[in-house]
């Protein structure tokens, strides 16, 4: 399943992608837990019973602000939470 | 064996119980009769709300507490349901109730009065790719609710007013609390009240199309969730999808409790 959090607003389209079928299972030991400076990252059991990745609800409201110090703008190359998914689960939509 | 799915969501609260028909030799589960379905307005104090709906449910089938084999929640609510055994996304719920009304369908338009969702299934009900809109009421009822009221209509009004429209005026404001004073912009220049309806309803529809497109539009699309009932913008949402119909499940608002009840049955298996 390919699950979008975030939102868009008026200034833009923010959402981040978890393939979950690449989730299911991390190769990465679930980097993305401690990759993400603001700790948005939690592992939950979905409706599936399988243990995937998710962003937190208060986050979901905030992507555009909470992933901004991780963006170019930032003095990042690569966002560390897409690096640290060697699966490749993790897109960012901005 | 019978089943609760309560959908808590932010303006009302839905119950179906759903009574499951064994049909021996039949490669599936049959689930034909409802044994009850309610929905009662919300309340600040939810799980007593919770509580008063599933017992005014269970009166009207006739059924008691432990007649019920197991409750599923779902919706933003879902975890104000202290006796449910379970909480269920509403993408889950939506997708599986969908489906089981129309197993054609593949994509889901979930508009409810706080939150719309998009979602792509497979032949199973599963939900294989989903977006939603986690911050604004933009690209939902309660947007369209609070538009009307500046308009001094009933939503039923509205939605029929936009109908009779065919002008087509862009919403700039993304915003609720900024829409509605383009809208009173929109009165003081003696534009039509269809008019202005219209251009609510498309902007509405624009905002969820957005959604849906981040999923992608793909087969029968179902929409499901109380803005089924607003003919306007059922209309404004095929429009902007480029769809030429869309499914209307007769009982919109309880798809997503009808999902959640049936996973409950299925996980008693």
């Amino acid at each position: 399943m390919i699950a979008n959090y975030g939102y868009k607003d008026g200034s833009g389209e923010y959402y981040i992608s978890i393939d979950t079928d690449k989730c299911i299972g991390c190769a990465a030991e679930r980097a993305c837990l401690t990759a993400c400076p603001k700790q948005m990252f939690e592992i939950i059991t979905d409706d599936y019973d399988d243990e995937v990745a998710w962003i937190k609800k208060p986050n979901c409201r905030t992507l555009s602000y909470d992933c901004a110090d991780c963006k170019p703008s930032g003095g990042y190359t690569s966002l560390p939470c897409m690096t640290a998914c060697t699966p490749g689960a993790i897109k960012h939509s901005w | 064996m019978i089943t609760a799915g309560i959908d808590m969501g932010s303006r009302s609260i839905k119950v179906i119980l759903l009574e499951e028909l064994k049909v021996d030799g039949a490669p599936q589960l049959k689930y034909g009769v409802k044994k009850a379905h309610i929905m009662m307005p919300g309340d600040l104090d939810q799980d007593v709300a919770a509580d008063k709906a599933y017992d005014e449910a269970l009166a009207s089938a006739g059924l008691k507490r432990e007649d019920v084999k197991a409750v599923f929640a779902t919706g933003a609510g879902r975890k104000q349901v202290s006796f449910a055994a379970e909480g269920i996304t509403e993408m889950t719920a939506g997708a599986k109730g969908a489906n089981f009304m129309y197993p054609q369908g593949r994509t889901v338009v979930d508009v409810g009065a706080e939150e719309g969702r998009g979602m792509k299934t497979d032949a199973e009900g599963r939900a294989v790719d989903f977006a939603g809109n986690e911050k604004c009421a933009a690209g939902a009822g309660s947007f369209a609710e609070a538009m009307s009221r500046a308009l001094q209509m009933s939503l039923k009004e509205f939605g029929d007013a936009s109908l009779k429209s065919d002008k087509t005026i862009p919403m700039n404001a993304q915003c609720t609390v900024f829409a509605e004073s383009e809208v009173v912009s929109l009165i003081h220049s003696a534009t039509p009240k269809n008019d202005i309806a219209k251009a609510v309803l498309d902007a509405v529809a624009s905002r969820v199309c957005a959604m849906v497109r981040r999923v992608g539009i793909e087969g029968e699309v179902v929409l499901i969730g109380g803005m089924v009932h607003n003919a306007g913008f059922v209309q404004s949402l095929k429009t902007a999808m480029g769809v030429d119909q869309i499914s209307l499940p007769d009982m919109p608002e309880y798809i997503s409790a009808l999902g959640c009840a049936m996973i409950a049955a299925e996980r008693q298996h």
